[in-house]
């Protein structure tokens, strides 16, 4: 489940529940409408919600950040605590990190 | 080192749906809540069985849905006299699908076989640094086969 707050230029995207293969597919979908439709500047992934993640959550940012490359936005990650955190520094992504 | 001593086990045969990528994890932290686990180990061992079984719905059974069987098991040390005699839980994950050709490339962080579907590589590295211990086995056309062991700490 996604949770998208629209400023315009900043678009901050709440997911909420499980990361894993079966669910990133529906998360990816809500994201990338949205992303489609306003070419935000700026993407923040708010993982503050999230209960389970594995490396899908991982595929699940870089293909964003992809999406958003295409027309020269940008992606950043918000409160990725505890065992999102340590997924988000295994991947070697902390510097997307709020 | 003491003997160790198969304290409780099961054994779980699933087919590769997605769907089952869930349960397969919660499963495995149910039963491996009776060692009094962190919260932050019953985590590593989730993901770790999280990325094994969407191994094989992935890659294993990419074309078909075929059987997953998972085993885990807890093993004790009732000899035990030093910390690192603390109890392990070991996790075997088994398909009977396309197996890895090359075992080495595929658990080097980053490499996918998977063009589509925004796989990030990193199943075996999330694994090996969750888990204490990991052991691939393989064969083109026949399957994989997965062990992996963490040592629970001593509360």
């Amino acid at each position: 489940m996604v949770e998208i707050i629209n400023s315009g230029e900043q678009i901050t995207a709440g997911i909420a529940g499980d990361i894993d293969h079966h669910t990133a597919s529906g998360i990816r979908n809500e994201i990338d409408a949205v992303l489609e439709n306003t070419t935000p500047q700026l993407l923040i992934l708010d993982f503050g919600r999230v209960k389970f993640m594995d490396s899908s959550g991982i595929g699940l940012i870089l293909g964003r950040q992809r999406v958003l490359q295409g027309f020269g936005g940008q992606l950043l990650i918000k409160n990725a605590t505890g065992h999102a955190e340590k997924i988000v520094k295994l991947a070697g992504l902390s510097n997307l990190m709020l | 080192m003491a003997k160790a001593v198969i304290k409780n086990h099961f054994k779980l045969n699933i087919p590769g749906r997605s769907q089952n990528e869930a349960f397969a994890r919660t499963a495995v932290a149910a039963f491996a809540s009776q060692l009094d686990p962190t919260v932050e180990e019953i985590n590593d061992i989730k993901a770790a069985v999280s990325e094994a079984v969407t191994n094989c719905i992935v890659h294993a059974y990419a074309d078909t849905i075929g059987n997953i069987e998972i085993v885990a098991r807890i093993l004790e040390f009732p000899e035990r006299t030093t910390d690192s005699d603390s109890p392990w839980l070991y996790i075997r994950i088994r398909d009977k699908g396309c197996g890895i050709a090359d075992i080495v490339q595929a658990k080097t962080p980053l490499f996918t076989t998977c063009a589509e579907g925004e796989r990030a590589g990193l199943g075996f590295a999330v694994m090996e640094n969750f888990m204490d211990k990991l052991h691939v086995r393989s064969k083109p056309d026949c399957g994989t086969t997965i062990t992996m062991q963490k040592r629970l700490q001593l509360k």
